[in-house]
């Protein structure tokens, strides 16, 4: 009896993610839901600029490349061009926090009916490691060399928590890809995300937290635990907006 | 079916838009090009369209980028700051061989410029307007029917070479009332094997992309797209030619300029002076062929543009310097005056400076 296998959604090329990061983990959870779901044969993947650039190559999907940042504004006209078909996309921090921020809040404004998986790690992973807008305060990058000072460059973005704020989206949730029971919840969530696309609930938005144990300088063990002792405090997990919900009540 | 309207040119070209079988406009308000949202906004809901006021311009060209993804005949239309703005979408649609409609009423600049007419983009249209090794196919309307006929001519040649098409055009022509015939037409249905539809679990998947980390393919690719811009410019290179066959003086200008030199031609031929015009209708591909050929009898050419003098470094590529050519232009939203460019052709008539 198969317990488990490789998801269809998924390719069989092997990844060129570095070891101990977590987007192979993030994308067979995408993959799981794709399957779980049955919409693999309409669903239309958008890939950022990033380490997850080449993402097309591990989906078994209809995909894209998006300029640095713009993947909403993409999935926007794909999607209001074949409303029938599933769109998402696949962003880090650098990508959606930062150069990207408009177009990402402004397609949860106007709830586009499309998922947005936001992979955040704290950093600029491809190109080796420099301070991102989710950077931690403190925390040592290329190009915070003495650590993320507040008096410089302020304070980290907190996407949820601000997207939440807006009256748009229909979904809205932090996880992180760490540990066992944190990657379930995490499955639950992006299943959930597609789920909202299908019956058309509108902007659903899972962030994720992520490892890059190349760009921290940890192992990969040493990454997972500064997930849990760094990130969830400062960002914490939970669904921040969730419409369905506010439905049933 | 033909319909005889008064139209302003941004107003024409947004139903020639409708006509042309586009359903998906994304755009972001600037002047002097926002009748063509305005009008968009009415007519979209009407023939079951999609009208998105976008963000930015930024956002508005990616968005153009994911429907022509699906598949679709999609635009948008800004002016000058807002077509810099343009800029990355027009290099990813070109990297990634996707069909686009962008219109440019051009406005005066650089900066935030001014609101009146202006030619100043032309380098930046012709010459792709991003990063990298591209071309865009930019059409220069002159009149109010134009801008219809060449937004029906655009939408077919962005399908036809899978590349962008762009009006290039000025506050002007956008904003003036003329008669304009609107004709009702097919537009042609192209294969698109390779749009993203889903796979339906029936077929390989579809990549849409302009990444090649190999330097090998990426040449490659850089290579074929110019074999078919090749093919681009030996077939759709279009002008219009007034008074030339027997011109000492070539008048070459586009657009609104175009219509004061027409004016200027017709006055200096009154006078006696055996004067013409060369009026591209495509900027890109140039007209060369033309300009190589009337190089042959024309004494001298006169470059008549609103701009600091763009056109004239390709009238002076074709024609490859074997005669003169003298710059007669306005700038900062000044259109140039009839007497103006039948002064110069006077000059040029005498052989004196221009």
């Amino acid at each position: 009896m198969i317990v488990a296998n490789r998801p269809h959604a998924l390719t069989t090329t092997p990844t060129h993610y570095c070891p101990g990061c977590t987007h192979g983990i993030i994308h067979r959870l995408v993959a799981e839901a794709i399957d779980a779901l049955g919409i693999e044969g309409r669903t239309i993947g958008i890939a950022p600029v990033g380490c997850s650039v080449l993402a097309y190559n591990y989906f078994n999907l209809d995909m894209t490349v998006a300029a640095h940042g713009r993947a909403p504004a993409v999935a926007t006209g794909l999607k209001r061009a074949n409303p029938e078909t599933i769109v998402f996309t696949y962003q880090g921090d650098g990508d959606l926090a930062s150069i990207g921020m408009a177009e990402a809040v402004h397609a949860a404004a106007r709830n586009e009916n499309i998922t947005i998986i936001f992979v955040n790690n704290a950093v600029y992973g491809m190109t080796g490691g420099q301070m991102a807008p989710t950077s931690l305060p403190g925390q040592v990058t290329q190009t915070s060399p003495y650590g993320r000072d507040e008096a410089l460059c302020g304070l980290p973005v907190k996407v949820c928590e601000m997207l939440a704020q807006l009256d748009g989206p229909a979904y809205i949730a932090r996880v992180a890809a760490n540990s066992v029971k944190n990657v379930r919840t995490a499955k639950k969530a992006i299943e959930k995300a597609f789920r909202n696309q299908v019956e058309g609930r509108g902007f659903s938005l899972v962030e994720v937290l992520s490892t890059c144990p190349t760009n921290w300088g940890m192992t990969p063990k040493d990454a997972l635990a500064w997930v849990d002792q760094s990130m969830i405090p400062y960002y914490p997990l939970g669904v921040y907006k969730d419409k369905s919900t506010k439905e049933a009540d | 079916m033909a319909e005889t309207v008064l139209m302003k040119g941004n107003e024409a070209l947004a139903e020639a838009a409708i006509l042309a079988g586009c359903r998906h406009y994304f755009g972001y308000p600037i002047t002097p090009q926002t009748e063509i949202g305005a009008y968009l906004a009415k007519r979209m809901p009407q023939v079951g369209g999609v009208f998105l006021q976008a963000e930015s311009e930024i956002a508005a060209i990616h968005m153009v980028y994911g429907a022509s993804c699906a598949g679709k005949r999609a635009m948008t239309s800004s002016s000058s700051p807002g077509i810099s703005l343009k800029s990355e979408g027009l290099s990813y649609l070109a990297g990634s061989d996707l069909p686009a409609f962008v219109v440019n009423v051009q406005r005066a600049g650089p900066g935030l410029g001014g609101i009146q007419p202006a030619q100043a983009d032309y380098f930046q249209a012709t010459r792709g307007g991003g990063h990298g090794d591209f071309r865009n196919i930019v059409l220069a309307p002159a009149s109010v029917q134009e801008m219809a006929d060449l937004t029906i001519r655009g939408f077919e040649l962005a399908d036809r070479y899978s590349m962008t098409a762009m009006i290039l055009s000025d506050g002007t022509i956008g904003q003036m009332m003329e008669q304009v015939v609107l004709e009702s037409a097919t537009p042609t249905e192209y294969e698109k094997p390779w749009a993203l539809t889903g796979t339906r679990c029936e077929r390989e998947k579809n990549v849409i992309t302009s990444l090649y980390l190999a330097p090998a393919e990426l040449e490659q690719k850089n290579l074929s797209r110019f074999e078919r811009y090749q093919i681009v410019q030996r077939v759709e290179a279009t002008h219009e030619a007034y008074c030339m066959e027997d011109a000492d003086i070539c008048v070459v200008a586009y657009g609104i300029s175009a219509r004061v030199s027409k004016n200027a031609v017709a006055a200096a031929r009154a006078k006696g002076i055996r004067a013409g015009l060369i009026r591209p209708i495509t900027l890109w591909p140039f007209p060369t062929e033309a300009l190589k050929q009337a190089a042959g009898s024309v004494k001298h050419f006169l470059s008549v543009e609103m701009s600091m003098g763009q056109m004239i470094q390709d009238i002076e590529l074709a024609i490859r310097c074997t005669r003169p050519v003298s710059l007669v232009s306005r700038v900062g939203g000044i259109i140039p005056t009839p007497e103006q460019v039948l002064l110069a052709i006077e000059h040029a008539n005498k052989g004196e400076a221009v």
